[in-house]
């Protein structure tokens, strides 16, 4: 194992942030605190309490699974599409580091990133509403088994991506409709029974419902299958950049 | 002499991507033997395969068959030892615009899995000349200083072997000279180095060995010298002092040929042979009157052998 790589790749990644430390945080901070404002304290002070739970805190798991999740995906395809774009992915190819490694380093990297965000829009959330989380251990690992699985999406879609249009789509097309179907801003039952049905097919509800249950004991889906949709999500991500690195898929040719 | 890189059979055809792109066979059953410690050159001309055949044996580019020994390992199953002993400069200037010179040279020691060593850094940065700018971004450099970077990238890590990937490509006179310096230090130290290039001056220059290559085949691999002398000609060239209208009849059996508007007659001769007829050309020709002023001698360089090897019919360079 070249744990050197492993740690160079990650430290390389993780300056690049650092450099532009400002608008990594700052943006998603006050994007996030626009929702809670506008949610939160304009809209959700005429909304009933969910399950005794007041609508600016119910938002709280959702947000922070919404920034998670765009997050996770943005940094680590990005992370993997710019070498492929300027070039520097020659280096990487050349080099005596396995696959799996490189998928450390990227995806490590870019996960640090957004559970690090995750946890200062936790932070921002305490100024605008009451918090509380009665299940801290769950809530971490909802939110590190989060981010790395969609940071392993992000890593495919870099792989994939031959243009920057392409690297923003499947965000814009797919994640963010994902999310805010998924029950960031509301509980499934809110919804009539056939969305409800409907909704059950989106792999973001799963991982909402757990984070939130996590926070307020509150769930649509049983954490049992939140945790269980979680894992085979992962699974799913893992075995496709497996399949990648075997092919050389867009990486080789 | 013991092989560092062994390829045997090596061929390369890239997949077809309709409607743009045919399917193209960049190495045509590419046998090539490199020696410990040598200089190689591979010449060829732009789209020749030199770059494919140098991405397939640092494992950029997969080969359609054959195999890749580097140190005798195989460069696909046992990938980590084979790369390991392995820099590679690309042709391209391929780097991270905003990263800093030190970082991203010590990032490439990192991927090799080489423990930090700021004084081995320290040294390549100084030898090429990028000590004072370690703290610049390398957006800032000039092109010639990225060039050089890409080779400190390269030397970071250790290799034992070392591919130039067309190294002097739009590199200035000076800075393309101090390469050919940095080349041969680096071999006194033991590395083996292999570059692509076709400037020929530069593999008259550095090369031990060379490797020609023209349409995905390696058509010819000769040490230099010997390359030079086998198919290199020697040329007499007579100035006159007075003009001539055409070859004396006197002079036929010579064959010579008449050149710079009638001021210079030419004798191409061949150095290995028994009798090079020098002698009897200069009897012959003061035996008809003619004088001359001065006698200049001219070997062809590679370049003429080499746009003569590509040029000829590939049918007659099969022996």
């Amino acid at each position: 194992m070249n744990l050197r790589a492993i740690k160079s790749i990650y430290v390389f990644e993780m300056s690049r942030w650092f450099r532009t430390i400002m608008q990594s945080i700052l943006s998603p901070v006050i994007s996030t605190s626009l929702y809670f404002i506008v949610f939160g304290a304009a809209i959700g002070s005429r909304m009933t309490d969910i399950e005794g739970v007041e609508y600016g805190s119910f938002l709280v798991p959702g947000l922070i699974m919404l920034m998670l999740l765009t997050q996770s995906t943005a940094n680590a395809s990005f992370g993997i599409y710019f070498p492929k774009f300027v070039g520097t992915i020659y280096e990487l190819l050349s080099a005596p580091v396995s696959y799996f490694e490189i998928v450390c380093g990227y995806v490590g990297g870019a996960a640090t990133k957004s559970i690090l965000l995750g946890l200062i829009i936790l932070a921002t959330a305490y100024l605008f509403v009451p918090v509380h989380i009665l299940h801290p251990l769950w809530m971490v690992t909802f939110l590190v088994l989060t981010a790395v699985t969609f940071s392993l999406l992000g890593f495919i879609i870099g792989i994939w991506a031959d243009g920057f249009e392409k690297l923003q789509l499947v965000p814009l097309l797919i994640i963010t409709p994902l999310t805010f179907l998924g029950g960031s801003f509301y509980s499934i039952d809110m919804l009539p029974p056939f969305w409800q049905t409907v909704t059950l097919f989106n792999p973001v509800v799963y991982l909402i419902s757990g984070f939130r249950w996590a926070f307020y004991g509150l769930a649509d889906v049983s954490i049992t299958t939140s945790l269980v949709m979680t894992f085979v999500f992962l699974a799913a991500c893992l075995t496709v950049v497996a399949r990648i690195f075997q092919t050389g898929y867009r990486l080789k040719s | 002499m013991q092989s560092v890189i062994s390829v045997t059979h090596l061929s390369k055809t890239y997949a077809a991507r309709p409607p743009r792109q045919a399917a193209f066979e960049a190495l045509k059953n590419v046998n090539l033997e490199i020696r410990r410690g040598e200089i190689f050159a591979l010449l060829g001309p732009n789209g020749a395969g030199k770059t494919t055949l140098i991405s397939i044996v640092c494992g950029i580019v997969t080969a359609s068959s054959g195999q890749v020994l580097v140190d005798g390992h195989d460069n696909v199953k046992e990938y980590r030892a084979a790369r390991a002993k392995i820099g590679l400069v690309p042709q391209e200037l391929h780097t991270d615009a905003f990263e800093t010179v030190l970082k991203t040279v010590s990032f490439s020691r990192g991927l090799w899995g080489l423990a930090p060593n700021p004084a081995h850094v320290e040294k390549v940065l100084r030898t090429l000349s990028l000590w004072d700018k370690k703290d610049n971004q390398v957006r800032a450099l000039s092109g010639g200083m990225k060039r050089r970077l890409m080779i400190a990238k390269a030397l970071a890590h250790e290799p034992q072997i070392l591919f130039l990937d067309e190294p002097t490509a739009g590199v200035d006179v000076e800075l393309r000279k101090d390469m050919w310096n940095l080349v041969r230090q680096l071999r006194a130290s033991g590395v083996t180095i292999i570059l692509t290039t076709h400037y020929i001056q530069e593999a008259e220059e550095m090369a031990d060995r060379v490797g020609v290559i023209s349409k995905g085949s390696l058509i010819l691999v000769e040490e230099k010298a010997v390359l030079m002398r086998k198919l290199g000609k020697k040329q007499l060239a007579l100035h006159l002092t007075t003009k001539l209208d055409a070859v004396p009849a006197a002079l036929a059996a010579h064959r010579l040929e008449l050149a710079a508007e009638g001021s210079e007659l030419v004798y191409s001769y061949d150095t290995q042979a028994e009798r090079t007829g020098i002698t009897a050309l200069l009897q012959d020709v003061a035996s008809v009157g003619i004088r001359f002023n001065d006698v200049v001698t001219k070997e062809s360089s590679l370049e003429e052998i080499f746009v003569s090897l590509v040029r000829r019919d590939p049918a007659e360079r099969r022996p």
